[in-house]
């Protein structure tokens, strides 16, 4: 029953969700609507069991001061503190301001922004290291590739002179043909393959994610 | 005195006489009668229906523009649709509609509590106004109606998609069959797959956990359910060469499916007491964060194995970098195009779009699994054969085929009885 | 080790720390640089352009503070491009973070858009761009796939109210307006999968024209759907960025980033071409020994 149970849901919904799609008639429209709103009631309380999570998981490394347990602090003190500072601790304490709240719109400024800008600006670095590392002429088709990768990257160099129509010519073919093509290729392989899958999940075949039998 | 008396009258009658006395009357019933522009002609061939394919609450408005827009006296300004629930009115505006246009879509909401609220079956009865730059000179239709508007059942503008699916479950359950009935279907090597157990006996080794990355999906997404499936043969060996297992989280929900998986791994390697909740935890819904949180776990507990499997954007090269820079075996699996080159550049093995979704077949070998693989290679073929037969037939200039596959699409739906 | 292969196989941290100095330089020392102006951001420049004063746009902020480098830039010159001509705004925000961002750029955007200035020789007054009129902000729902679809039926499905929580009938902007219908175009800036969201869920199914603003790596990936149609321009990254500033006649952040961002491109293709230079020679070397 216990896997059942779930197998029987995953049939019915998925079916009428390929159902709803050929049909636009308002009945069909309601029920996909309702569908709509349990979904965030599912999730919200897949987010409960998250946060208990990570609590736990924090807490007990503070608690048999683990290895690096300092950063546990640092999460929970972060989690606690933008959740305090989302309600207008003042006056409603029941109403979340998100960020009218001074200190979240303070916090989300000057410590979210600046932190996850960061982490983004880390990506320069590690393509700069990455591209060094694999873009060698090894063989015929590295050698290509690297070609094709410097003129890709100086297309819209404005310092080319009169090479630089060129460079912007051979760069858009590169772009729109050879690699068009072959992306277009991986899209449909993909495509395919996720309607497999999701037919493989919606009739029962595909049952991992249910765990053991 | 007499004539000074009579004088002084014919003043005083000028006086209260009404200004507009002798000049055109402004309230006149005809606009047509001025004088400064001359009206312009109405459109033809009014028409009006439900609209096709949709949930109803909607009505098409067509006509043939004016003779004067853009031609003959040049003087039409745009035009308005007007609706009214009985011939007689009164008539309200719905839309105003540039010159050259020729089509109008009157649409309402379907809830009854909004002030847009269009019920339908209510017949409704339209005219249309032509305007020209002075509003009070403008010519109207004739009352065309009654229509209703009315939600379809069907749409017919789908029909190639249901067409696919309907062909490609046929495909599939066929190979399936097939696979049950014994047949050998081949499956080539996948070098990502096989390398997992090599990995894994690595970190048993060196005594030093695996680090498998979900990735940023959510649990419908079709690349984390296959990284589950991966994630499950991985929980199994781990469990049987007793190596540590380390599962940071993205997603609420996926973390709790993994965790069930990886629980039912360890179960089926008859290592239960050895799970535990904390190797799958949740850590946030921050892209960034997430990444800083998992770098710096490999960072501090140097993971012999790093697997990336599932959806992944701007952070799989920060990822894969950092898993380099500690000295990791690393597997990435994603169907995100973007992240495949960042992936190959940085990892040992990568599993490249569907090889990702091909994983379960490939490591259970079931025949149902195998089937369904197979179904999806041959439709892909059969793609490539349409796509080359569309390619052919718009190179010597007949669309028709390629317009076959459009959707929405014309062709089906006017087949089926709805309006051109 | 000769120089062959430690110009092969220099340690990382040199790579970092050259280009962090030439980033630090290019960035304080001002210096303008050309940009050139590619079809697919004058797409999105000349359609916004040519729209009608009280014309709605609809623009989704579904990035967060790490692409803020390369995604605020667009959201500001495309919004204070669509006040400056009169048009009316509808923000929306898919992502986690993307209320914050939104809420940045209308507050900066909207003291910006009080001065008068002169873009492409034609004065703008100044003028007050007010909530519930002009713009409003519907906030953020999770489920991006879900809330694309709800808004096609209409936008009060998933944003009953509007971020700060007046019902969204209440705001004269919103009457009249059910869904995607009375919207002239849909403008994703994203740095995140919400785009396949809006181009599957939102594009495929409502068939509104759809414009994308995308980070740098993201851009290449969705010129196929630019190629069929289904979205009608591309802005890629900063370059992106700085071209609908120049366009706009609006140089900002992004203008001034590109100077930092060619001389990085530089950079890079200097340790490449060193790289494989070391390569080649080296090889040459043990084929000779």
């Amino acid at each position: 029953m216990k896997r059942q149970l779930p197998l029987v849901l995953v049939f019915i919904f998925g079916v009428f969700m390929i159902f709803q799609y050929f049909v636009p008639h308002e009945s069909s429209e309601w029920i996909f609507e309702f569908l709509l709103d349990w979904i965030y009631i599912i999730g919200i309380f897949a987010m409960a069991l998250a946060i208990y999570s990570l609590v736990r998981v924090s807490w007990d490394k503070i608690k048999h001061r683990r290895e690096n347990w300092q950063y546990a602090v640092m999460t929970l003190l972060g989690l606690f503190l933008m959740v305090l500072f989302g309600f207008d601790y003042g006056r409603h304490f029941f109403s979340a301001e998100g960020l009218q709240n001074f200190m979240f719109r303070h916090f989300f400024d000057y410590i979210m922004i600046p932190i996850q800008a960061t982490m983004f600006s880390l990506l320069a670095f590690f393509i700069a290291s990455a591209a060094y590392r694999a873009f060698r002429a090894r063989s015929l088709l590295a050698s290509l590739l690297l070609i094709s990768a410097l003129i890709v990257m100086l297309r819209f160099n404005p310092y080319l002179g009169p090479v630089a129509e060129y460079m912007e010519k051979t760069a858009s073919w590169l772009l729109n043909v050879p690699n068009l093509a072959a992306k277009r290729g991986i899209i449909i392989g993909v495509g395919l393959g996720i309607v497999a899958t999701a037919l493989k999940v919606i009739l029962g075949i595909e049952r991992n994610y249910l765990g053991k039998d | 005195m007499k004539l000074k008396l009579l004088i002084f009258l014919c003043l005083l009658l000028f006086l209260i006489i009404p200004p507009s006395w002798g000049q055109e009357d402004a309230t006149m019933e005809n606009p047509a009668d001025t004088l400064s522009i001359p009206p312009p002609a109405p459109v033809t061939n009014l028409r009006a229906n439900d609209v096709d394919n949709d949930h109803g609450h909607a009505i098409e408005v067509r006509w043939t523009k004016s003779v004067d827009d853009g031609a003959g006296l040049n003087n039409v300004f745009g035009y308005v649709v007007y609706r009214a629930l009985s011939p007689e009115g009164p008539f309200e505006e719905r839309g105003r509609v540039p010159i050259g246009e020729e089509y109008y879509n009157d649409v309402g909401s379907k809830e009854k509590e909004s002030i847009a609220y269009m019920p339908d079956y209510t017949n409704y009865f339209y005219k249309i106004r032509t305007l020209t730059s002075d509003s009070t000179i403008f010519r109207d239709t004739g009352v065309l109606g009654p229509v209703y508007s009315y939600g379809q059942w069907f749409n017919k503008a789908r029909i190639p998609v249901l067409i696919f699916v309907a062909g490609f479950l046929i495909v599939t359950l066929f190979f399936i069959s097939k696979a049950k009935s014994g047949a050998d279907l081949f499956v080539r090597q996948l070098a990502g797959i096989e390398a997992v157990d090599e990995a894994i006996g690595r970190a048993t080794e060196m005594g030093k956990p695996i680090l498998y990355v979900l990735g940023l999906g959510t649990a419908s997404e079709i690349a984390t359910i296959a990284s589950f499936t991966i994630l499950g043969r991985v929980a199994k060996k781990v469990a049987e060469y007793q190596t540590g297992l380390i599962v940071p989280c993205y997603d609420p929900i996926v973390m709790t499916v993994a965790q069930e998986t990886v629980k039912a791994s360890y179960m089926d390697a008859g290592r239960p007491d050895s799970y535990n909740d904390d190797m799958v935890y949740f850590v946030t819904q921050s892209q960034f964060a997430y990444v800083a949180a998992v770098n710096g776990t490999m960072l501090r507990e140097l993971p012999a194995t790093n697997i990336y499997m599932g959806k992944f954007f701007a952070e799989s090269l920060i990822l894969a970098e950092t898993g380099a820079l500690a000295g990791s075996i690393q597997i990435a699996g994603t169907d995100e195009i973007a992240q495949i080159p960042f992936f190959v550049v940085a990892c040992d093995y990568t599993l490249i779009g569907e090889e990702l979704y091909a994983a379960s077949a490939y490591l259970g070998r079931e025949p149902i699994l195998l089937g369904s693989l197979k179904a999806q290679d041959y439709a892909k073929a059969a793609v490539i054969f349409i796509a080359i037969i569309g390619f052919i037939t718009v190179n010597f200039g007949w669309t028709g085929f390629t317009q076959l596959f459009e959707v929405p699409n014309s062709f089906f739906s006017q087949l089926f009885g709805g309006p051109s | 080790m000769n120089i062959f292969d430690r110009m092969m196989s220099l340690d990382r941290r040199w790579v970092f720390l050259f280009l962090a100095l030439v980033c630090v330089i290019t960035h304080v020392v001002p210096f303008s640089i050309p940009i050139i102006i590619t079809q697919e951001a004058k797409s999105i420049y000349s359609f916004i352009d040519t729209l009608k004063e009280g014309d709605i746009i609809f623009m989704a902020i579904d990035y967060d503070p790490n692409s803020l480098a390369e995604m605020h830039p667009m959201t500001y010159a495309i919004a204070e491009h669509a006040f400056r001509k009169k048009l009316k705004i509808i923000f929306t925000s898919l992502s986690v973070n993307g209320p914050g961002m939104a809420d940045l750029a209308i507050r900066d955007i909207s003291d910006s858009v009080k001065i008068g200035k002169t873009y492409n020789g034609v004065y703008y007054e100044g003028r007050e761009v007010v909530n519930g009129i002009d713009y409003i902000f519907l906030g953020y729902k999770p489920y991006p796939a879900l809330v694309i679809v709800g808004m096609g039926q209409n936008f009060r499905l998933p944003f009953p109210t509007d971020y700060y929580g007046t019902p969204l009938d209440e705001h004269p902007i919103m009457q009249g307006v059910q869904n995607y219908d009375q919207i002239k175009c849909v403008v994703d800036i994203s740095g995140t999968s919400g785009v396949d969201m809006w181009i599957t869920y939102g594009q495929g199914r409502y068939n509104f024209p759809l414009a994308l603003g995308l980070t740098g790596v993201m851009a290449a990936d969705y010129y196929p759907y630019l190629n069929s149609g289904q979205v009608f321009g591309i802005l890629g990254g900063l370059l992106g960025a700085a071209q609908y500033e120049k366009m706009a006649d609006n140089p900002g952040r992004a203008v001034d980033g590109m100077r930092v961002q060619l001389f990085a491109h530089i950079v890079i293709i200097l340790f490449i071409v060193m790289g494989n230079v070391g390569f080649l020679l080296s090889r040459r070397k043990a084929r000779k020994d």
